[in-house]
């Protein structure tokens, strides 16, 4: 069984289009969303929610008023700036439990916050694992462990040959839960400057924890010329990159049709994503 | 006036809007430009600042002691991140997962815990033209972008017109930016993608209290649903930029909105009055 996650670094290249479209073309399969705080995977793939989990982030500290007696150790102890006038700012606590240790009163609780959930549906592809963080809430890292484990036992009862991962752009929290321990990332790139600067950071990340990385350049002829530095970048860093999406408006049409693009175009980025999961579906991993 | 640019969705043109319009304000007063996307920064590349200082973020992490620990265990036990484990007469300081709570040293008997600070990132700022540029950087293999958002926007000019670049998505580093702004733009492009993120985007502004209107990109290119949501949920729709080829080109050659077709700077200079008019004292969005 292959787990491949798809990431980017920079946001809004592809990623969401480029994974339907394989959930579409391999066979069978677990789907994973990854991004959880702003999933998008779920509109191309009809999914039918059979289980509702409820997901639990750090816990949030809170004031009983009447015990209080505004002395201020909490206010001095804490190294989030989360306490003013006495209160607790819920999106600024990080949950350590400090205020409540310092409060001479006892009038300090840590109380669980239920910060999302997390689904698992079926799709007409095979079962989707998906998640949804609640606005503004922290720790979306620990929210795609939870997914991404529930893919896994549902790849081994399937008895699946790939679960195919859709992750978050950046590199920081999500992103790292959605990689460590991938057999294989995909990146989705785009031939612009600030592509570039975000590819070679997720490379970096990639590097760092020793995921092998394949690129693939999306809506390439908007810069022919940087498709080619992206190129000659990867080779230098013994990086293969394996595929060129053109741009082509049937990419956003099949969007909001709500289907992945394969199934519902056939021109030029629906062929070349067709070439680009039949070379990852093949693509010999250690 | 602080104003957060912001998008839900990555993509959507977050940093060519804020970067366009930061120059498009040039001479009207300071203009100063954070970009919080501390995981991805581009800001720098379409604006292209002289660096004039570059310092280190630091979190603090515990360092122990190991003449004056017990392996009690009870730092182990008052860590709300598994950051710290106590194994036979071993302490294991898990230093990447540490928020710096100070927690295990507050708890441990025998004062056997300082902290020493640990490098997660750098903050940089310099000049491009009339703009002041703060941008943050998170090292690579780093989860917490938190510290380095906090560190660039303590750095935010009181007196200037200060414009913040969000990361995408809709968590902690999104809160974390756009806490404490008079206004939040948030950039969408008009697909389903773009609607849903667009609707978790105004969930969070409005959880934090921030008034927030909406500009559209690569408008044209999908369909009519992020302009029937806005209307419904009264959302004034401030701009709309229409799907161009020759802008998407632009920027993959790192040139702004506002260098590459400058008859867009008035069309900022409004964008931004509209703004100044919705956030003036009384008005209620």
């Amino acid at each position: 069984m292959r787990e491949i996650v798809v990431l980017s670094g920079k946001g809004g290249t592809g990623k969401t289009a480029v994974l339907a479209s394989f959930a579409v073309l391999a066979e069978k399969s677990v789907l994973c969303d990854c991004d959880v705080d702003a999933p998008n995977l779920h509109l191309l793939l009809e999914p039918q929610a059979e289980e509702v989990h409820e997901f639990y982030g750090l816990q949030v500290a809170h004031i009983d008023s009447e015990a209080c007696n505004e002395c201020g150790a909490c206010v001095d102890a804490c190294r989030f700036d989360a306490i003013h006038d006495f209160r607790v700012d819920p999106l600024a606590c990080e949950g350590c439990g400090l205020c409540a240790r310092v409060c001479p009163l006892d009038a300090i609780s840590m109380r669980d916050t239920l910060a999302g959930h997390w689904y698992v549906s079926r799709t007409r592809f095979g079962p989707l694992v998906h998640a949804r963080l609640r606005a503004a809430q922290e720790n979306s890292g620990k929210l795609v462990m939870a997914v991404r484990k529930r893919a896994r036992e549902l790849a081994q009862q399937t008895d699946a040959a790939f679960i195919l991962s859709d992750g978050p752009p950046g590199i920081g929290c999500p992103a790292i839960s959605s990689l460590s321990n991938a057999s294989l990332a995909l990146i989705v790139s785009e031939p612009s400057l600030s592509g570039i600067h975000d590819l070679e950071r997720v490379l970096g990340l990639c590097r760092h924890f020793g995921v092998r990385p394949l690129v693939c350049i999306n809506k390439y002829d908007l810069s022919e010329e940087n498709s080619r530095r992206i190129e000659d970048h990867c080779g230098d860093g013994g990086v293969e990159a394996i595929g060129r999406i053109p741009f082509d408006p049937d990419v956003t049409k099949a969007i909001v049709q709500g289907l992945p693009v394969v199934e519902m175009s056939d021109r030029a980025a629906s062929r070349e994503i067709k070439a680009l999961w039949e070379a990852i579906a093949t693509c010999p991993v250690p | 006036m602080i104003l957060s640019i912001a998008s839900g969705k990555g993509g959507t043109g977050k940093t060519l809007v804020a970067t366009s319009l930061a120059l498009s304000l040039q001479g009207q007063g300071a203009v100063q430009l954070l970009d919080c996307d501390v995981e991805e920064p581009n800001a720098h590349i379409l604006l292209r600042p002289q660096i004039d200082s570059s310092r280190p973020v630091t979190v603090p992490v515990p360092a122990v002691d190991k003449e004056k620990c017990t392996y009690c265990g009870l730092c182990s036990e008052a860590c709300a991140y598994n950051a710290i484990a106590v194994a036979g007469r071993t302490v294991l300081v898990f230093r990447e997962l540490c928020h710096g709570c100070s927690a295990c040293s507050h708890v441990c008997p025998a004062g056997a815990i300082s902290e020493e600070p640990r490098q997660v990132g750098v903050v940089e700022s310099g000049r491009a033209g009339g703009v002041r540029c703060v941008g943050g950087r998170l090292n690579v293999g780093e989860a917490m972008a938190g510290p380095v958002i906090r560190a660039v926007k303590r750095l935010a000019d009181p007196q200037a017109t200060v414009i913040l670049d969000a990361p995408p998505g809709t968590s902690c580093p999104v809160v974390e930016t756009i806490r404490g702004s008079d206004f939040c733009l948030l950039v969408t492009e008009p697909t389903p993608f773009g609607l849903s993120d667009l609707t978790i985007a105004v969930e969070v502004a409005r959880e934090i209290d921030v008034p927030c209107g909406v500009v559209i990109n690569r408008d044209g290119l999908g369909d009519e649903s992020v302009e029937r949501y806005c209307a419904q949920e009264a959302i004034p729709v401030l701009m709309r930029i229409p799907f161009d080829r020759r802008v998407a080109e632009a920027y993959c050659r790192g040139e702004t909105l506002a260098a590459a077709m400058p008859s867009w700077q008035q069309r900022f200079r409004e964008l931004f009055d509209k703004v100044r008019g919705l956030t003036a004292v009384g008005s209620v969005i």
